[in-house]
């Protein structure tokens, strides 16, 4: 008996089932139209802690990855390290914190979200680093740029498209991973997802959750892909 | 309040552990729900990765699935499987994880077969060997560090999500952990909340420690330099 998400997850206002058709159905424009606004709200929240947890894991991933890209003995243990935490459960890892800083607010979520994003952003941006030609370094070495200038005008740039691949995986596997959050009723779409499963396994509760979700990894993929091409217009010179 | 310290003395109660529902029940769950998603996704991920890697066709589609099964949440399908016809217990969990296991086990058998000298092909062809002689004799050997990479990926990722059958009753470690939860912080759950998540992280490092002396016993030593862990559709999905 799971008692966490009846006792921990506000219970959402539920529609009557359709008016016509079978009692429980799997899509209802009905419960749609009738929980709008809890919807919004589930899908604002979802969001928010996606953007949150993504951009706080870029802030630490850049610098790991430059800091692994310069002195090249700490990549093994970088890596290492991101892999190891990669590997632990997220239930697990939300275990460990959720009795730390509480189940009051969503710190607990936002940590395990940043520590698992941290692998994949390091891994990409580091690979982005690595892959900037040597001649290419060499030539603006020999133009006088220092380390720092090299590295903010020269190899960074050349190193948006694997930055931004690591972005979009991980942005994308945020997303679906926010829902474990619901085990402290912070999970945005996948408190939906459960309090249906909870409310007498409410199928139109359940796959409208499911839908947005899945709608919203593809949706915020698609922007940072755009927004990849227009980072990189060298590249679509280069192919074209 | 030292939560860690609560957790060890959860931790070393022997009741703990021989409880109906206590940790090795428990356990005993979670390896059996694990063992079959696993043996599901191999069963389903190799044969159709082996065929196109053999057919060298397909590798948009197996690009394409794996970054589609990165986006479905495994809370979805956990509580969306129970309600079709396959019914409540073990096998909608089943069925569940090993959705997320064949996208590893299908991207690396696809890739150990393509990584394949086309040489070494083509002196297997003028040999006379058949397409099928050739897949049993040439191919599947030479793609069998890939396979080993696949499944320790795949079966990482399984044990790791089966702990979320908990959120749908479908036993395994995770139950620990909510119904911890479900005691509350305050009223001494948190020693438990924190044993189960030590027990459920230490059986995912311990699987990982185990399949990659596997991998390596498996992998003959001329290919050990070559070879290495493919990342390909590592879903931190658990």
């Amino acid at each position: 008996m799971s008692f966490l998400s009846r006792a921990t997850a506000p219970v959402w206002p539920l529609a009557a089932p359709g008016d016509n058709g079978p009692g429980n159905p799997w899509f209802s424009w009905r419960y749609v139209h009738d929980n709008a606004s809890t919807l919004v709200s589930a899908l604002q929240y979802h969001v928010g802690l996606t953007a949150r947890a993504v951009i706080l894991a870029l802030i630490v991933a850049v610098p790991l990855s430059v800091l692994a890209y310069w002195i090249r003995p700490l990549t093994g243990p970088i890596l290492a390290l991101s892999g190891v935490l990669y590997t632990i459960p997220s239930l697990a890892l939300l275990a460990l914190l959720a009795p730390l800083v509480g189940t009051t607010t969503d710190t607990s979520v936002l940590i395990a979200l940043v520590l698992y994003a941290l692998l994949v952003l390091v891994r990409n941006s580091l690979a982005g680093l690595t892959q900037v030609p040597a001649e290419v370094r060499d030539a603006a070495a020999g133009m006088g740029y220092g380390r720092f200038g090299r590295l903010w005008r020269i190899e960074l740039p050349l190193a948006i498209p694997g930055i931004i691949t690591g972005l979009r995986l991980a942005t994308v596997s945020t997303v679906a991973l926010v829902t474990v959050g619901s085990l402290i009723g912070k999970g945005g779409l996948g408190d939906l997802i459960l309090v249906g499963f909870h409310n007498n396994f409410y199928k139109a509760e359940i796959l409208t959750g499911t839908i947005l979700t899945v709608a919203l990894a593809l949706v915020l993929d698609l922007l940072l892909a755009g927004l990849g091409r227009l980072l990189t217009p060298w590249t679509r010179e280069r192919t074209s | 309040m030292n939560y860690f310290h609560q957790g060890l003395v959860w931790i070393n109660d022997p009741l703990n552990w021989t409880n109906p529902g206590g940790l090795l029940d428990r356990l005993g769950e979670h390896l059996e729900i694990s063992f079959w998603a696993v043996l599901v996704g191999c069963v389903v991920g190799w044969p159709i990765g082996i065929w196109l890697g053999h057919r060298g066709r397909g590798g948009g589609g197996v690009v394409t699935v794996a970054n589609l099964t990165l986006a479905i949440p495994t809370l979805a399908l956990l509580t969306i499987l129970p309600l079709t016809p396959l019914g409540f217990g073990k096998p909608p969990v089943v069925v569940a994880l090993s959705v997320f296991a064949v996208p590893p086990l299908l991207a690396n058998a696809y890739t150990g077969l393509r990584q394949i000298d086309p040489e070494t092909r083509e002196s297997a062809r003028g040999m006379g060997l058949s397409g099928g002689q050739m897949l049993r004799q040439v191919e599947i050997p030479l793609a069998v560090p890939y396979l080993a990479a696949g499944l320790r990926t795949a079966a990482v990722q399984v044990v790791a999500t089966a702990a979320l059958a908990a959120f749908v009753n479908g036993g395994g470690l995770g139950e620990i952990i909510s119904a911890g939860f479900g005691i509350g912080l305050s009223n001494g759950g948190a020693g438990q909340i924190v044993a189960g998540g030590v027990v459920v992280a230490a059986l995912a490092l311990l699987v990982e420690a185990a399949l990659a002396v596997l991998q390596r016993l498996v992998t003959p030593k001329p290919l050990r330099a070559v070879q290495r862990r493919r990342a390909t559709a590592a879903v931190p999905a658990g």
